[in-house]
């Protein structure tokens, strides 16, 4: 049984529908990216994963559990943590109270404390008492990861974690990434840039227009094959 | 190559409904009309209550529902054309229903440095804002001695008995002094309420009505695209204020004595006129329309309950708003699609479909 | 006119002012709701106070301690199946429906009470006074503002020392986002409603100690707690201190002149603030 799974997933805002039956699998301890242009739907695959967007009761489950319906408090307390799409901090908390409230909604021992997220991102430690938003898009996404950490979480849903960033900085974060694979949380990435996305996963799946087009291994994966998932038939040439 | 048609496209506010509605709104005015010569003077005083609070829900509604701004201090127009009208009738001699129209100026003068400070505020401190403000007119007002201080005063004896037009009545029907007056106020209420329905709806069917509804829904937004929100808002405001004070005065003619607790009570009129407008249906012209109705209906039927009144209209209040926050009519309009003040802009002519070929990027 | 005294006076009167203010600066600064009915709830919370006094023969203080746990409840349930139905974008149903409210309090208690005017006695305690060098204050009115002083650090410890404290600003920033780290938004504001109530409850008992209250008296409550927090500026509890105390002074200097310029005076004050200073002395950045 796959630790987090979708049945035939569909999601729509108001009268426009964004996902049309989407399946996904997630196994224990791996890592899953989720490539797409913009648009395609894995924004909304992560709401409706997060509890954030309500969704039927049977297209979710987790370990077995129908969480379609859940809301996000709850979705949270089993051990499913959202790094959202823009970071998202708190501006009223400083630095290591949004680490903090990481754990607000689940209090689970385990390898993820405020001392091991300064020791994966050393600068969070010196910044620990600014306000979190006074921090560089770089640094803000560290804590988003270290707040989504802190819950000891089965489950790390990451939200275009490159989106706004410098490459040199991207690909800082996400040399945290292989500790945080040790410790053997599933991961679940949405990334625009690709070749991060191929690297650091197990699998990839490819979304265009609420659909999945794509699944594979990213070394079983050729570039054309991914050009017309990421794309459509007749989409553009790379460059 | 695709052939280009030019469609003949009309924007269009009226359906057939509304026209029937509008024949039989016609036909309830005229026969609004005589109602002093045909009914009697109780119902006359009734209908002068509903017409005159129809005016101030239909300003109120105008600020909240279609401005966005949600006034909690309407009183201070209502008391400032009171007292205006008070002060030009007993102080100098004016004739009450000119005096009326000049407490309405009056009004519109105290609006304009209260919008100045006002429109600084937004949201809850807005709301705030206006009713300190109201409280404030209250408060120097009742420092007025010679209209009476804190206790207020009463109109001269004679100044309703020798207003334009009662003799005239008094010759031509047989009335008297008093049924008169009654009917002259009557008459005047009925005028004000027609104009400001009339002005209101006027006002949304125009190109300035689609600038509000920008303005009320996303006030960057419609900045975005030209709308002068400020001026929008500044315009309503204003027009609001002109109607209340005049439908103030109007009201203090016919009740004769005023005092400032009275004429500035937050409960008479705002409390009242919100409820009103919540019941009926906000953002409507309808909507106070209902509303009125159904507010005269609940006092005359709860009149001897004392405080149970209010009890019972606050809970309506509450239990509307939860569950039908677009009011009786909203709940009508919404289930039939009945508009019958259509202000909906409707696409007229032209062709239905018009398919065309997309260029390589589609 | 005695100028210090005058001003002592008015900052004294500024806690009791601060007190008002407290519960609503705090429902206001988490859930953005504007709680038309907070005056009367100050009042209705009076009556209570008043109730278990008369009806238990208990001390006014021990009676507001018996109170603050039931009006904490009342707070939690009447947010919590009420007031949250009412968030949400558009800023008219919370307004209306409190002001709804505030209608059906004062005439709940109008039908249970009367409209005759209350007084809560305090016995020795209301004319005790006490001499500061040159001048003489009474003893509840120096308890009042000890009083303010002590529930705005209080709440202040609470909302920056604690756990839950943290879930409150973290609420107020970003509702969705707060949802995703295990808060569960409609209890945090049950909550917040709640904990206002207790002030609420110190306030009612400041209340009706010191002057005579009825139905309709939660109104001007309403507004002079308004006033305090919109000159403080929004988010600031201190700043809710200092507004209650630039109301109370205004309003003590104008009683000097002339007693019956007293509310003007305040009324002034506040607008006078807000034309400088349009979101109030101290509000936070983010708004």
């Amino acid at each position: 049984m796959a630790l987090l799974e979708t049945h035939a997933l569909t999601a729509s805002y108001g009268d426009f529908q964004a996902l049309f039956g989407v399946d996904i699998c997630l196994e224990e301890g791996e890592t899953l990216a989720i490539i797409g242009a913009n648009g395609a739907g894995k924004t909304t695959l992560m709401r409706s994963l997060s509890g954030v967007l309500k969704n039927k009761p049977g297209s979710i489950s987790y370990r077995g559990e129908s969480i379609g319906a859940l809301a996000a408090p709850d979705i949270m307390a089993r051990g499913i943590a959202m790094v959202p799409e823009g970071r998202r901090l708190f501006p009223s908390l400083t630095v290591e109270e949004n680490l903090l409230i990481g754990t607000y909604g689940r209090k689970t021992a385990g390898p993820w404390t405020l001392e091991s997220i300064y020791a994966l991102f050393p600068i969070l430690k010196e910044r620990r008492r600014s306000p979190a938003t006074a921090l560089s898009g770089g640094q803000q996404q560290m804590v988003a990861i270290g707040r989504a950490l802190m819950s000891n979480p089965d489950v790390l849903l990451c939200d275009e974690i490159s989106l706004g960033l410098a490459p040199v900085v991207v690909r800082d974060i996400y040399t945290a990434f292989p500790r945080i694979r040790e410790t053997g949380a599933a991961i679940i990435i949405v990334e625009q840039d690709i070749a991060q996305a191929l690297k650091v996963s197990n699998r990839v799946y490819c979304m265009m227009e609420g659909r999945i087009t794509l699944s594979g291994k990213p070394c079983d994966l050729d570039r054309d094959a991914i050009h017309k998932a990421y794309f459509g038939a007749d989409g553009h040439e790379l460059a | 190559m695709e052939q280009l048609l030019s469609p003949t496209f009309k924007v269009e506010t009226r359906t057939g409904l509304s026209a029937a509605f509008a024949v039989m709104a016609a036909i309830v005015v005229i026969l609004a009309f005589p109602a002093p010569l045909l009914v009697s003077r109780g119902a006359v005083q009734d209908l002068f209550f509903i017409l005159t609070m129809l005016v101030l829900a239909q300003c109120w509604n105008l600020l909240a529902g279609y401005a966005g701004l949600i006034s909690v201090g309407q009183q201070l127009f209502v008391g400032c054309g009171a007292y205006a009208m008070f002060a030009l009738v007993s102080l100098f001699g004016l004739d009450p229903m000119v005096a009326v129209i000049v407490a309405g100026l009056f009004a519109v003068v105290v609006a304009v440095p209260t919008a100045f400070f006002t429109f600084r505020l937004y949201g809850p401190y807005f709301a705030i804002g206006t009713w300190v403000i109201a409280e404030v007119g209250r408060l120097l007002f009742a420092q007025w001695k010679a209209l009476g201080g804190g206790t207020g005063t009463s109109l001269p004896h004679d100044a309703t008995r020798d207003m334009i037009g009662v003799d005239l009545l008094k010759s031509l029907f047989r009335m008297k002094s008093a049924e008169a007056g009654d009917a002259l106020t009557y008459w005047f209420a009925l005028v004000l309420a027609l104009v400001t329905i009339g002005a209101i709806y006027w006002l949304l069917r125009s190109r300035h009505g689609l600038g509000l509804a920008a303005v009320r829904d996303n006030e960057q937004a419609a900045r975005a695209v030209g709308v002068d929100a400020r001026r929008m808002k500044t315009i309503v405001y204003l027009t609001a204020a002109f109607l209340t004070g005049c439908c103030g005065a109007l009201i203090y003619v016919q009740k004769q004595r005023i005092s400032p607790d009275a004429a500035f009570s937050v409960i008479d009129w705002t409390a009242y006129v919100i409820f009103i407008v919540v019941i009926g249906g906000i953002g409507t012209i309808e909507g106070p329309i209902v509303g009125v109705i159904v507010f005269f209906l609940l006092q005359n039927l709860l009149a001897g309950y004392g405080s149970w009144y209010l009890l019972i209209l606050g809970l309506v209040a509450i239990v509307t708003m939860l569950f039908a926050p677009r009011g009786l009519w909203g709940l009508f309009s919404d289930r039939t699609g009945i508009q019958l003040f259509p202000v909906r802009r409707i696409l007229k002519g032209g062709p239905l479909e018009h398919k065309q070929m997309g260029g390589p990027n589609g | 006119m005695n100028w210090l005294d005058t001003i002592a006076q008015g900052i004294l009167l500024g806690g009791l002012y601060a007190l008002f203010a407290a519960g609503l600066s705090l429902v206001f600064g988490i859930m953005r709701l504007v709680n038309l009915a907070h005056g009367d709830l100050i009042v209705f919370a009076a009556f209570l106070i008043l109730s278990l006094v008369s009806l238990l023969g208990l001390h006014p203080f021990v009676a507001a301690l018996i109170a603050a746990p039931l009006m904490f409840a009342a707070g939690w349930i009447l947010q919590y199946h009420l007031l949250n139905r009412t968030l949400g974008k558009d800023i008219l149903p919370p307004l209306l429906v409190t002001f709804g409210l505030s209608i059906v309090i004062q005439n709940g208690l109008l039908e249970g009470f009367t409209a005759d005017s209350r007084r809560i006695s305090a016995g020795a305690l209301e004319t005790a006074s006490v001499s500061l060098g040159s001048i003489n204050t009474g003893v509840m009115p120096m308890l009042t503002f000890a009083s303010a002083v002590l529930v705005i650090v209080a709440l202040n410890q609470l909302i920056y020392r604690t756990s839950i404290g943290r879930a409150f600003r973290a609420t107020s920033d970003d509702v969705t986002t707060a949802g995703l780290m295990g808060i569960r938004p409609q209890r945090i504001f049950a909550m917040a409603t709640g904990l206002a109530m207790v002030v609420v409850t110190i306030a009612a008992l400041y209340l009706g100690t010191r002057a005579n209250f009825d139905p309709t008296s939660g109104p001007a409550r309403l507004i002079y707690a308004f006033e305090a927090v919109i000159i403080g500026g929004l988010g600031s509890l201190w700043g809710t201190l200092v507004g209650g105390i630039i109301l109370g002074v205004a309003q003590t200097i104008g009683a000097a002149i002339n007693p019956e310029w007293q509310i003007l005076a305040g009324h002034l004050a506040f607008l006078l603030v807000l034309l400088f200073k349009p979101r109030g002395l101290f509000p936070r950045a983010a708004d």
